[in-house]
């Protein structure tokens, strides 16, 4: 678990694992393209959104996440076939999940994004930012 | 295998509403295969609980086990030094209904089950399980192609199929198929329909449920 960057204290932290051959390269496109996005979203690269568990999602939580999103390939163009549909079909598990203890369903979302897709990765980071204020900072997260 | 699966978070919640700190151990054996007990569940199920009560303000210590199996002594014992050193005010048990009745025998601290044993069973595919035994206790699926009516058909009927059988599947719902269908046509394929003509006797249950708790004992391998 990353440390979230301090000193962003009214600002909502947002933890997003990113596929390495598909979204993560896209925030590199991003960068070549001199966009900017959300300072608060944490990028974590993971070999294959497929490798994203529930347990890490819920732990990001716990340690002080406000919202989650997994980044994955288009569907269709996994390098492991299927890696992005496992990771999908965990979002929605644990959107029911999160419904079912009182949480907004809302703070865990999946995307697709192409490696070619810098603005892409850029918009979905600044809707995200966007989605994850307007739910508020998690009571427990609270900083000063 | 035994099935099973998790109880809803709410009622669970509500089991260890009054505690702070709580064992939840899982087990190695059926549960983990059907993916419903095992060190992965018991990492979600802990995660939930502890987000749900930070929420509340009344924020729950989750100590996380997995043993072998729970529905062996042996295993029960690996949670001893938990419970006797750890603290813990209750047991959350992640196995089927034998584990937490274990736990209960050997632990003197109130134990919940997490889970609802639903069936004896087996994978269809990857995520889907489905009933194929009800541990009726005298088994007689030889006479039927290896395929068991107790528990596979919707009525336990032994002279089927019922008049509700349509397009080989049952009337309870077109998701699921006859079992005397499927008898049907395995008893073709073995040649042995003339089998299926001889009318079966009423199945004796008292090996099921009608004698008390049922045993299972083997001297020879008693110690
Ligand atoms: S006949 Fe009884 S023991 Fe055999 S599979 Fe069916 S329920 Fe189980
Ligand atoms: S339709 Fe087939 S499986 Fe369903 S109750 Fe009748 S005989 Fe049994």
């Amino acid at each position: 678990m990353p440390t979230f960057i301090e000193g962003l204290s009214d600002e909502p932290r947002i933890l997003a694992f990113c596929c390495m051959y598909c979204a993560y390269a896209a925030a590199d496109a991003a960068g070549s393209m001199r966009l900017s996005y959300p300072v608060n979203v944490h990028v974590v690269l993971v070999p294959c959104s497929g490798r994203v568990d529930e347990t890490f999602i819920l732990q990001a939580f716990e340690n002080g996440a406000d919202g989650v999103y997994v980044a994955g390939c288009e569907e269709g163009s996994c390098h492991f076939v299927n890696g992005n549909f496992r990771a999908k079909k965990r979002v929605i598990a644990l959107k029911k999940l999160f419904a079912e203890i009182g949480l907004e369903p809302e703070r865990v979302e999946m995307f697709h994004i192409s490696a070619s897709q810098g603005g892409l990765f850029a918009k979905v980071a600044r809707d995200m930012t966007e989605r994850i204020r307007s739910l508020g900072i998690i009571g427990w997260n609270k900083r000063n | 295998m035994v099935v099973a699966e998790r109880k809803p978070i709410q009622e669970i919640m509500a089991m260890v509403a009054e505690y702070n700190k709580i064992l939840l151990v899982g087990c190695k054996g059926c549960v983990t295969v059907c993916c419903a007990g095992g060190t992965k569940e018991v990492g979600i199920l802990a995660s939930a609980l502890r987000i749900a009560r930070k929420k509340e303000g009344k924020p729950l210590e989750i100590v996380e086990r997995t043993l072998e199996r729970q529905c062996d002594p042996e295993y029960i014992e690996q949670a001893s030094d938990v419970i006797e050193k750890d603290g813990v005010e209750a047991i959350l048990s992640m196995a089927c209904s034998v584990g937490p009745q274990y736990m209960a025998k050997r632990y003197n601290i109130p134990v919940y089950p997490a889970l609802n044993t639903t069936f004896i069973g087996g994978a269809l595919e990857h995520g889907v399980w489905a009933e194929f035994c009800q541990a009726c206790g005298n088994c007689i699926i030889h006479y039927f192609g290896g395929i068991c009516p107790v528990s596979r058909c919707s009525k336990s009927l032994f002279n089927g199929p019922c008049g509700g059988s349509a397009k080989g599947k049952c009337e309870i719902s077109p998701e699921v198929d006859c079992a005397w269908q499927l008898i049907y046509d395995r008893m073709k394929d073995l040649g042995k329909l003339d089998e299926l003509a001889k009318v079966f006797p009423v199945k004796d249950w008292s090996t099921s449920r009608d004698g008390g708790p049922r045993k299972v004992v083997r001297e020879d391998m008693k110690l």
